[in-house]
């Protein structure tokens, strides 16, 4: 099984290389790097940063400085779905408080917080372009607008269920 | 591309059919103005075209794009490495015009890059995308993949001597990378601070070497001004500004959306006519014209033509032309102190009065709403729309951004303002 | 740069075009508040502290807001500092700043020294008005060097500024983001950069501090300060010794525009531990019946003259000894008996490099000139290990290329993030050419690994690519000339090129080799640059005085020549093998050691006298490259602590003034008198005197002071001895009161400065106010004298320069042997800082360096003269066939380099033999 602890699969590791190899300078490939592990792995872990930053010639410390600066990536494990509600204005105005309330409430977690379960975890996310369909979430990699307290059950049923 | 249409750049999108694949793409007029531009018509000529059709930028700030080009050196592509980049980050809150024009027609926007490439003669293309735009990376690279298969992309196009590919960075989410400075910084591996200028970008750019940054939809309109004229493409706008515009209304209208106009239609007729007017019960109170970043407009301001120059006089901005609507029954304080929760939280930490002074702005107005502001954090918000709003005083214009619906705000709201420090409570909020 | 003016408030200010007018305000004497910027790190505008009001011309009355830093002087600038938006921004600047400091300054180390405090007042801000909690953060163990306090942090990215773009670390770093921004480690640990010292004087408030000071600690205020010289290694960077309670407390950085500048290495910083550790020998001891006991001074005097009215005193000097104690011995023995302290083979090195340098007919660059080479060769020579804060230097130079770019982009020099932004591709000028990897190869254009012969002969090749007069090297390998034809090739295109070698492998040939590029370079480019590495803090001064070789000595004491050897602060035993030091105090009758640390030769003497240590009396260092300086006394010990030429003198004073080679010598009162009798028996080193003011200078007819007017009550600073009132203790040979009496002032004399402060900046950036231009000359001259120097021969247009000849033969892997050459530790290989805690802690266990395919077990046997050494194996990357590292002075005590030696291979457990 591959866990965040092994090293990194042989084909990761190479396709870490090709990308480093298109920058002039290999650390460019920083960000879609540590991108890459997590779309394999859920997260990054600190074994795995370091084996980046050694394929790319960085220090550690180096390449964790910019892991710890972007959103989008997770120097913590999540849960196997990952619920991003968006918290920014337009969402705010159309209801994304309440929204929020109901899935804290019905997962028994904070927002930040995963599920005991381990199947979702909760993160507020900035407005991710789907204003006309407020409030908005991105569920996994899938946007979803218009999102109600109905679609939100329906949703987390089937996330529950699924691997 | 043939008829002219007054919705060039989205003609060819239909959200219900997907993205039109290379041979659609050119059977709607597509690749024509790259036809007749590669080997056709000098690197120089493209950006005089640039110039004359009036077209200024679609992110945010409006500058000239054939200004911008202008400051390239002028090398051929073959003998210094340049780059153009694609913003394709749109951060901005309410703002989703990028993310229509990405899903809907990808080869539109590859086929202005290779134009811009070709006149500022950049060998290198990157689409700098936000991280969470998964629908528009994989239909990019898709797009990408065909383009260069059918030689649209690659060495030598279309016999011309002239090379160029494009490369997609999918970001990991941070607004600041959507500032072009930032955003090289990104590129490069690194924390994405802003850099001072000089250097500019055009001389030393990504990799100290000359960049040229623009929106999407800037460069999406590249292929309309070639094929049909710059005369053609400056005709299109009602006023000053050429082309057309992709507005958008988000917030309690009937119909929320965004929508292709000429450039410097009155705010009015898109909120009414496209966006269908406030929902019933709802009135409208004030508006952010362009974005988080521009300040309030109120109801009067509603017949401003949506030009930079028209929003300008206004005291607000175009910005992204994309609109949030603030209803009569929604709390001003409220949406001010979400607005600016996310300016404090997206500042990048490099200079003092963003980093420290945002957050400081942000526990004012949490105390407020809540219930426990206090009179001297009038004066408190109003230092610092003061001092963080002025140009120049601190690196970048994100904090600049971020003071605009404050310091307007402040103006517009100061009763509801004064009703939250003297109640000690939202009046707006159930139970008020 | 031209002179120009600026109007700033009102007032018209003489300054130069092109720097920045934060720059210009402060030399101009305003107190104009900043934070990000410093002096070597340059601009980045991210504190947004040094806001001012430019005016676009005498009728605009609005003006805008700048940054100082990182606007340009330009011609007709108008300014205002004290513009009431101005000022309210600043103070905002420090409220914002201070929104989550801990406000922790009764407790925190950087009180009263303190960078921000002293902004703070600068700017006003003194009432707090954001009503909310702070945010914490959890602070780190960064190693025995360097403490951690992050929530005094006001995120001025300085450390890391300094610490990566600058010194070229790479685990410590910035996380996270917004007003969460976090300066540090990944995971708690050790700083592994060399410069991680720095970190305390350049961060402006108190989250990086002097670790070991913390256990010491003192108010800056508190303590005496005396204007000092690094003694652990040859480089001489300028230091402040701080003391209390007659105890060295600290060292930091004292600024001298040509060597060390702002910035110091860690074992400089650090390495003076060993002045106040348990080794230290604090009263005479005599052998008496075969016990060495504690004797009172007079005791150890008349024993002395016992011993040599028995027959011949030889005197043994020290590279490690200042000048006064090495010249006081050798009037008092004599040239025929006077020994530098070094085996023939270091003796001959280090006489070498002093005549190339004297002869060679290119530049003799200062420190700070070699930051500005623009193409720079190492030969053979791991500059980081041997002399650290010159492979800073070197390291800094590699940014040349990305300056020119800037100055065509128009780009101020000191935009320090544009720059680095359009330097990203520039080409590197550095070219390394050593046996084992070093800490510069991540910044040159190429590295060769190779046998110190091999990497001269490809020296040599390169002179003669150069001027084809030089004598050619035979039998290269085709790889190696077209690396000597690309690196000529650089060289040659430079404007300012320069190459650095020394004595690190004991190879003549690499010095010979480098000066010989030199001087080929030199026909053309006069501006070429030799720098040689030296062992020891006064091996420069030691060659200039010149002796005898151990080897003499040894050869004198067997034969029966030598009844007592009087050894100045010199271990034999890390010179001489072990037989021979038997050998030697099995010849001689009597043995008297003057050091100030319990060496293993201590053991062999029958006196041992307790000699002051740098920071406890004055004296005169030379540095590698020929500048001479100066060290004041900070602590005051109890007696007999004396200076070294005081112990010489009080020896030579129980001797029949006939048996004196100087009889003068007894009468010496001070310092001054010893330095007048060296300049006229050697006249080459006569200019050290001047070095600094002597004793007799005076401020406004007064002494200087050493203290600052803020010094707690005389009582209180030694009430560990006595409550009451004391005289402050005084020395002879300094113009210090040593007290917080006399004169003080920017203007005095560069090698003077005992601290610095000036109202209202009491932190170490208030150098500013002691130079004429910022990061310029210091506004009281020069401190130090060069001793080498260019000017009589250059007038007569370059010697003629008699190329060396005798190229080595090129080296070859042995079956049975290995050459074993020195690895060269930044923490370990040097003698004194290895006594000082923090530096020990520092130290790693010693290992045997061994090419990468020779290392087949994890251990292996090293048999050199001392015996066989089991030792821990490590590859070394690149380290050619037949060579081995082995940890200089950490195996054998003593170790000369190169030795061939027998290496021996142990199976691992569980492996089959
Ligand atoms: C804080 C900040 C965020 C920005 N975000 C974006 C963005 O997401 N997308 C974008 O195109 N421009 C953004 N900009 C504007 C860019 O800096 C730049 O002006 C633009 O990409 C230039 O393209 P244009 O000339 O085609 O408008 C941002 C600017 C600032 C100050
Ligand atoms: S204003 Fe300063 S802290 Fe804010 S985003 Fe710009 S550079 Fe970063
Ligand atoms: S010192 Fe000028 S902005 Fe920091």
């Amino acid at each position: 099984m591959l866990t965040a602890e092994a090293p990194l699969p042989a084909p990761v590791r190479a396709e870490i290389l090709a990308l480093a190899a298109r920058e002039p300078h290999p650390r460019g490939a920083g960000v879609a790097a540590l991108r890459l592990v997590q779309a394999r792995f859920g997260w990054v872990s600190t074994a795995h940063l370091r084996e980046v930053a050694g394929l790319l010639g960085m220090s550690a410390d180096d390449l964790d400085g910019i892991a710890t600066y972007f959103n989008l990536l997770f120097r913590r494990p999540v849960g196997r779905h990952v619920i991003m509600l968006c918290d920014s204005v337009s969402c705010w105005i159309m209801g994304r408080g309440p929204l929020c309330a109901h899935l804290c409430r019905t997962l028994g977690i904070k927002p930040g917080e995963t599920t005991a379960d381990n199947a979702i975890t909760l993160l507020p996310t900035v407005c991710i372009g789907h204003c006309d369909h407020a409030p908005a979430m991105l569920v996994d990699d899938t946007l979803h607008g218009d999102v109600d307290t109905a679609t939100l059950d329906r949703l987390i049923d089937t996330l529950r269920d699924t691997p | 591309m043939t008829p002219p249409t007054e919705r060039p750049l989205t003609a060819m999108i239909d959200p219900a059919a997907g993205p039109p694949d290379c041979a659609a793409y050119e059977r709607a007029g597509g690749w024509q103005a790259t036809r007749n531009a590669l080997g056709r018509l000098a690197p120089a000529g493209i950006i005089d075209m640039v110039t004359r059709s009036k077209l200024r930028g679609r992110g945010g700030a409006g500058f000239g794009t054939g200004q911008k080009w202008s400051f390239v050196p002028k090398e051929p592509a073959a003998d210094r490495r340049k780059y153009l980049i694609a913003n394709a980050d749109e951060m901005e809150p309410g703002t989703f015009k990028d993310r229509l024009l990405l899903e809907g027609n990808p080869l539109q926007l590859i086929e202005g890059m290779i134009l811009a490439a070709y006149g500022v003669q950049a060998g290198h293309g990157v689409i700098f995308l936000r991280g969470e735009y998964h629908l528009a990376c994989a239909r990019l690279h898709h797009a990408i993949g065909e383009a260069r298969e059918k030689g649209w992309l690659g060495e030598n196009i279309l016999g011309s001597g002239f090379s160029f590919d494009i490369r997609v960075h999918s970001s990991a989410g941070r607004y600041i990378c959507g500032e072009e400075t930032a955003l090289l910084t990104a590129l490069e591996g690194r924390r994405a601070t802003p850099r001072s200028k000089p250097p500019f970008p055009q001389t030393g750019g990504l990799w100290g070497a000359p960049s040229v940054v623009n929106n999407v939809e800037t460069l999406c309109n590249l292929p309309h001004i070639i094929t049909n004229g710059p005369e053609w493409f400056a005709g299109l706008g009602l006023g000053e500004d050429g082309g057309t515009k992709i507005y958008g209304v988000s917030g309690r209208v009937v119909k929320p959306g965004a929508w292709e106009l000429p450039i410097g239609t009155p705010l009015r007729q898109i909120i009414e006519d496209h966006a269908g007017g406030m929902r019933p019960g709802y009135r409208l109170r004030a508006l952010l014209p362009g974005g988080a970043s521009t300040a309030f407009l109120d109801a009067t301001a509603i017949d401003v033509a949506m030009d930079y120059g028209s929003v300008e006089k206004a005291g607000s901005r175009l910005g992204t032309g994309m609109a949030i609507i603030l209803d009569d029954r929604t709390c001003p304080i409220g949406m001010i102190r979400n607005l600016e929760h996310f300016f404090a939280q997206e500042s990048c930490g490099w200079c003092t009065p963003c980093r420290d002074g945002l957050p400081w702005v942000e526990r004012l107005l949490d105390a407020i709403e809540n219930g426990s502001g206090q009179e001297e954090d009038m004066d408190q918000l109003g230092r610092h729309a003061r001092m963080l709003g002025a140009p120049g005083r601190t690196f970048c214009a994100h904090a600049p951004g971020a003071m605009a619906p404050l310091a307007s705000g402040l103006k517009l709201f100061a009763a509801d303002f004064a009703a939250h420090i003297q109640q000690g409570r939202c009046p707006q909020q159930p139970g008020a | 740069m031209t002179m120009t003016s600026i109007r700033i408030d009102g007032r018209d200010c003489p300054t130069r075009s092109g720097i920045n007018l934060l720059q210009a305000c402060l030399e101009a004497g305003a107190s104009l508040p900043y934070f990000c910027w410093h002096p070597e790190l340059g601009s980045v505008g991210a504190c947004r502290q040094c806001a001012i009001r430019q005016f676009s011309g005498p009728d605009d009355t609005k003006g805008r807001i700048v940054m100082a830093c990182m606007t340009p002087v330009s011609e007709n600038t108008i300014i205002s500092i004290d513009d009431p938006e101005a000022r309210d921004f600043r103070a905002s600047i420090i409220e914002w700043m201070m929104v989550n400091h801990p406000h922790d300054c009764p407790v925190c180390e950087e009180g009263g020294e303190c960078h921000l405090q002293d902004m703070t007042v600068m700017t006003g801000h003194n009432a707090r008005r954001y009503r909310f909690t702070k945010r914490t953060h959890r602070n780190q163990d960064l190693g025995p060097f360097v403490k951690h306090e992050m929530n005094r942090c006001i995120a001025c990215y300085r450390c890391v500024r300094f610490y990566r773009d600058y010194a070229g670390g790479d685990d410590l770093t910035v996380f996270a983001s917004h007003d969460n921004v976090y300066f540090g480690r990944a995971e708690d640990g050790t700083l592994q950069n060399a410069f991680s010292g720095n970190l305390v004087e350049i961060c402006p408030t108190g989250v990086f501090t002097d670790k070991p000071f913390s256990a010491v600690y003192s108010r800056k205020w508190d303590m005496r300060g005396a204007p000092s010289v690094c003694v652990h290694c040859a480089v001489g960077c300028n230091t402040i010794a701080n003391a209390r309670e007659e105890t060295l407390r600290r060292v930091l950085n004292r600024y001298n525009t040509d060597v060390n500048r702002y910035l110091l290495c860690d074992r400089g910083r650090f390495g003076h531990g060993f002045v106040n550790a348990p080794t230290r020998i604090r009263t005479p001891l005599r052998t008496i019946d075969g016990q060495q006991v504690p004797v009172p001074m007079a005791d150890a005097l008349t024993a002395f003259a016992r011993m040599a009215a028995r027959g011949r005193v030889v005197g043994i000097a020290s590279p490690r000894a200042a000048l006064e104690t090495c010249f006081s011995l050798h009037a008092l023995v004599g040239p025929q008996h006077f020994c530098t302290g070094q085996t023939r083979q270091e003796h001959e090195c280090v006489e070498l490099a002093h005549a190339l340098l004297d002869r060679h007919p290119g530049a003799l660059p200062t420190m700070h000139e070699m930051e500005s080479a623009d193409a720079v060769l190492v030969l053979g020579e791991d500059v980081c290990a041997t002399a650290p804060r010159l492979g800073l230097s070197l390291r800094q130079s590699v940014r040349q290329a990305s300056f020119h770019t800037a100055d065509d982009a128009r780009v101020p020099r000191w935009m320090d993030a544009a720059v680095r932004t359009l330097g990203a591709e520039c080409p590197s000028g550095l070219y390394v050419l050593t046996p084992a990897p070093t800490d510069l190869d991540g910044v040159a254009a190429e590295t060769l690994r190779a046998a110190p012969d091999d990497i001269a002969r490809l020296g040599f090749a390169i002179a003669h690519e150069i001027d084809p007069a030089a004598p050619a090297v035979t039998d290269l390998a085709p790889d190696d000339v077209l690396l000597a034809a690309r690196i000529a090739h650089t060289l040659v295109a430079a404007g300012k090129p320069l190459v650095v070698s020394g004595m690190q492998y004991g190879a003549p040939a690499l010095m010979q080799a480098a000066a010989s590029i030199v001087a080929a370079l030199a026909r053309a480019t006069p501006e070429a640059g030799l720098s040689l590495g030296l062992p020891e803090c006064n091996s420069m001064g030691l060659a200039m005085m010149g002796g005898m070789p151990l080897e003499t000595v040894m050869e004198q004491a067997r034969a029966g020549e030598i009844s007592t050897l009087v050894i100045t602060e010199n271990d034999l035993t890390r010179h001489l093998s072990p037989a021979d030091v038997a050998e030697l105090v099995a010849a001689v009758a009597d043995i008297v050691v003057i050091d100030h640390t319990a060496t293993p030769l201590c053991q062999q003497a029958s006196l041992v006298l307790p000699v002051a240590a740098f920071s406890e009396c004055s004296g005169t260092l030379v540095s590698q490259e020929g500048r001479a300086q100066r060290f004041f006394q900070a602590v005051f010990p109890p007696a007999p602590i004396q200076a070294g030429w005081r112990w010489v003198q009080a020896l030579a004073r129980g001797l029949d003034p006939s048996l004196l080679h100087m009889a003068g010598l007894t009468g010496w009162r001070d310092l001054d008198d010893v330095l007048a009798a060296m300049a006229v028996a050697f006249p080459r080193l006569a200019p050290a005197a001047k070095a600094a003011p002597g004793a007799d200078y005076r401020m406004n007819g007064q002494k200087l002071r050493s203290q600052t007017y803020r010094a707690s009550g005389r009582t209180v600073i030694r009430s560990f001895v006595n409550v009451r009132d004391q005289p402050p203790p005084g020395s002879p040979d300094a113009p210090f009161s040593s007290s917080m009496e006399g004169a003080f002032g920017p203007d005095m004399p560069a090698a003077l400065v005992s601290g610095y402060q000036a109202s209202p900046w009491n932190s170490v950036q208030a150098l500013n106010r002691f130079q004429h231009e910022i990061g310029g000359d210091m506004r009281g001259g020069a401190s130090g004298i060069r001793l080498l120097s260019r000017t009589a021969s250059d007038e007569a247009g370059p010697r003629p320069y008699a190329y060396a000849t005798d190229i080595p033969t090129p080296h070859t892997a042995q079956a049975d042997t290995v050459v074993v050459l020195p690895d060269t530790r930044l923490f370990g290989s040097e003698e004194l800082s290895m006594h000082s805690p923090s530096i020990m802690a520092r130290a790693t266990a010693p290992a045997l360096g061994l090419p990468a395919g020779m290392a087949t077990s994890r251990h292996m046997v090293l048999h050199l003269d001392d015996g066989a050494h089991v030792l821990p194996v490590e590859p070394v990357p690149g380290l050619p066939a037949g060579i081995v590292l082995c940890p200089a002075h950490m195996v054998a005590r003593a170790f000369r380099f190169p030795r061939v030696a027998r290496l021996e291979r142990i199976p691992d457990e569980g492996e089959r033999s």
